[in-house]
């Protein structure tokens, strides 16, 4: 299938990393690749709402919610494959995170959609409030404790492979409904939505539907999250995380599938990185840091770090300037 | 009649207190070119946004093909065969100039989100000839060279032609064009005369177009409806325009007797 042959050659990409990851370093740094992927699975889903459909949201930590109490309770109360096959139902689970999370999309995104700007940002963000809120009290999930035990992976590289996979099929997705139609009429609702509308698009339909794809993500992320950390309460899922989000995409460059990997990667990284310069120098700094980093990546590329453009586009832009000195 | 393709029966836009279109009525044939005249403030552009369905008529409604427009949102009327342009140019300012008409492309769209992901021959196909469909129309006017440009780099004048070859990606039955030759000198001003005539004639378009440029109007145009103040006052030829006496009085005002 010709469809399938960039994903798993970049799948193959990936697992060879893995290896590397796997025999070159320790549990700490593996385990951080581990949230890199969750976030950049975050941010790339987010980045096609606000990015590319241009409607703020700030309830994504709410789908990410959803999804990871799914996979959590499911793991925790079903089975009904053998443990040996644990990865492929970890796989069905993550998909019915992604479904259930996609389903509380299109509630919330049906009315509040036809909202806009700050108002849009208001509603989702009290949607996320009310997830977090609403898992405090249910029992059955735990309330304030949250779900302990989840299961998980056996080795590493399992982990690392699931991550990879599920970030593979969100890129791609993102990637190719962006070269189709529906992708220009999502665009087109960021550019202008009454042009849009005379033009025929159906544009609280384009609004929803990028809301719905997106939140399937955001729920995958989840599972994901709840294998890797084997627990999870509702204080994983507050404010604080959907705004990490939202740097990731302001960051990265709105509208720009390389730059919401890259800021992953930043944000994740960053603070961590620069845990020795806490220890040479006795004091914390590194939030200090971080924010100075943001804020000054915010005033020199007000844009994001990449923009609009993606990474193939500034290789093109390069190839041709070289080849034409 | 049969060759009436639209038509406003008696309709009023109430803001308010603010009566800024009362009770108009007017019919458009079939591949007829129609202007919309009246001075500033007239309500010709509020007549062509409760055409368009962005604004819904207090009163009365919209026919096309003798079926009622009421209640359908913008985009459902572009699907039934009215496309517009805009007086103060409305492109996706931040997309390619190709990307702008494909957009317009998108309601003739059969595939579908697996189509997209397993990029199927069906969704390989309909995307070279939706981009095919695009560039002949960019061709028209001769923009295809610009295709891949985003469409803020263009003059002025180039963008309001994008404009009309978007209205006219949507394979419309009829078109209307908000002051499409505003801001134009006098030689652009008669490229575009003919280029509105030599679409009509090669879509089988019918035109409706609302114009400050008389010569323009009363040069092209084989039915005039003149507004002033919300209100139809005069509608017929070019020729018993230009001689009606209360279109003047509107124009000019009323000649005083001191």
């Amino acid at each position: 299938m010709r469809a399938l042959k960039n994903p798993l050659i970049s799948l193959a990409a990936a697992l060879l990393f893995g290896v590397a990851v796997q025999f070159g370093f320790n549990e700490y740094i593996q385990l951080l690749v581990l949230f890199v992927s969750v976030n950049c699975l975050m941010a790339m889903s987010l980045n096609l709402v606000n990015g590319y459909t241009g409607q703020f949201s700030l309830g994504h930590a709410g789908f990410m919610a959803i999804g990871a109490y799914f996979t959590a309770y499911a793991s925790l109360h079903w089975s009904f494959l053998p443990p040996s096959l644990s990865a492929l139902t970890f796989f069905i689970y993550a998909i019915g995170s992604g479904l259930l999370a996609a389903l509380a999309g299109f509630l919330v995104g049906l009315p509040s959609l036809r909202l806009k700007g700050d108002y849009l940002a208001i509603v989702t963000l009290g949607f996320g409030e009310i997830i977090r809120v609403a898992l405090l009290n249910m029992d059955f999930l735990g309330g304030p404790r949250g779900l302990a035990n989840i299961p998980g992976f056996d080795s590493f590289y399992m982990s690392y492979a699931f991550a990879m996979l599920w970030i593979l099929i969100c890129f791609f997705t993102i990637w190719r409904v962006m070269k189709s139609s529906y992708g220009r009429g999502f665009l087109s609702v960021r550019e202008d939505e009454i042009a849009a509308e005379a033009t025929g698009i159906n544009t609280t339909g384009m609004k929803v539907r990028a809301f719905v794809l997106s939140s399937f993500f955001a729920g995958v992320a989840g599972a994901l999250f709840a294998h890797y950390t084997n627990f999870i309460n509702p204080s994983s899922f507050t404010f604080l995380q959907s705004v990490n989000a939202v740097i990731m995409v302001v960051l990265g460059g709105m509208g720009s599938m390389s730059g919401s990997i890259a800021a992953a990667i930043i944000v994740t990284v960053l603070p961590e990185a620069l845990r020795p310069l806490q220890d040479l120098t006795g004091i914390d700094l590194r939030m200090v840091i971080y924010s100075l980093a943001l804020i000054l990546v915010m005033i020199l590329r007000p844009k994001g770090i990449f923009g609009e453009l993606e990474i193939t586009d500034i290789w093109r832009k390069y190839v041709r300037r070289s080849a034409r000195s | 009649m049969s060759d009436v393709l639209l038509e406003a029966k008696k309709i009023t836009m109430q803001f308010g207190g603010l009566k800024a279109v009362d009770s108009v009525e007017f019919q458009i044939k079939k591949g007829q070119l129609a202007g919309l005249i009246g001075p500033n403030g007239a309500g010709k552009t509020t007549v062509f946004n409760m055409l368009t369905g962005v604004y819904q008529p207090t009163h009365g409604e919209v026919m096309l093909e003798g079926k009622s427009l009421k209640g359908l949102r913008p985009y459902q009327i572009s699907h039934r065969g009215i496309a517009r342009t805009f007086q103060n140019i409305r492109l996706f300012k931040g997309l390619t100039v190709l990307e702008n008409v494909l957009i317009a492309t998108h309601q003739h769209v059969n595939y579908g989100l697996m189509d997209t992901l397993l990029q199927t021959r069906k969704f390989i196909e309909t995307e070279k000839a939706l981009e095919e469909k695009a560039m002949a129309l960019l061709e028209i006017f001769s923009l295809q060279s610009k295709a891949h440009e985003p469409a803020s780099s263009l003059p002025y004048g180039q963008q309001r032609k994008l404009e009309i070859v978007r209205a006219l990606a949507t394979d419309p039955k009829i078109i209307l064009l908000d002051e499409p030759a505003a801001g134009m000198n006098h030689s652009e001003t008669h490229g575009l005369m003919e280029t509105i005539a030599k679409i009509r004639e090669q879509f089988n378009l019918t035109v409706l177009l609302i114009e400050h440029d008389m010569k323009l109007v009363m040069g092209i145009c084989e039915n005039i409806v003149v507004l002033d103040h919300g209100v139809k006052i005069e509608e017929g030829s070019p020729k018993h325009i230009q001689n009606s006496k209360r279109v003047i009085e509107a124009y000019l005002g009323v000649e005083e007797t001191l």
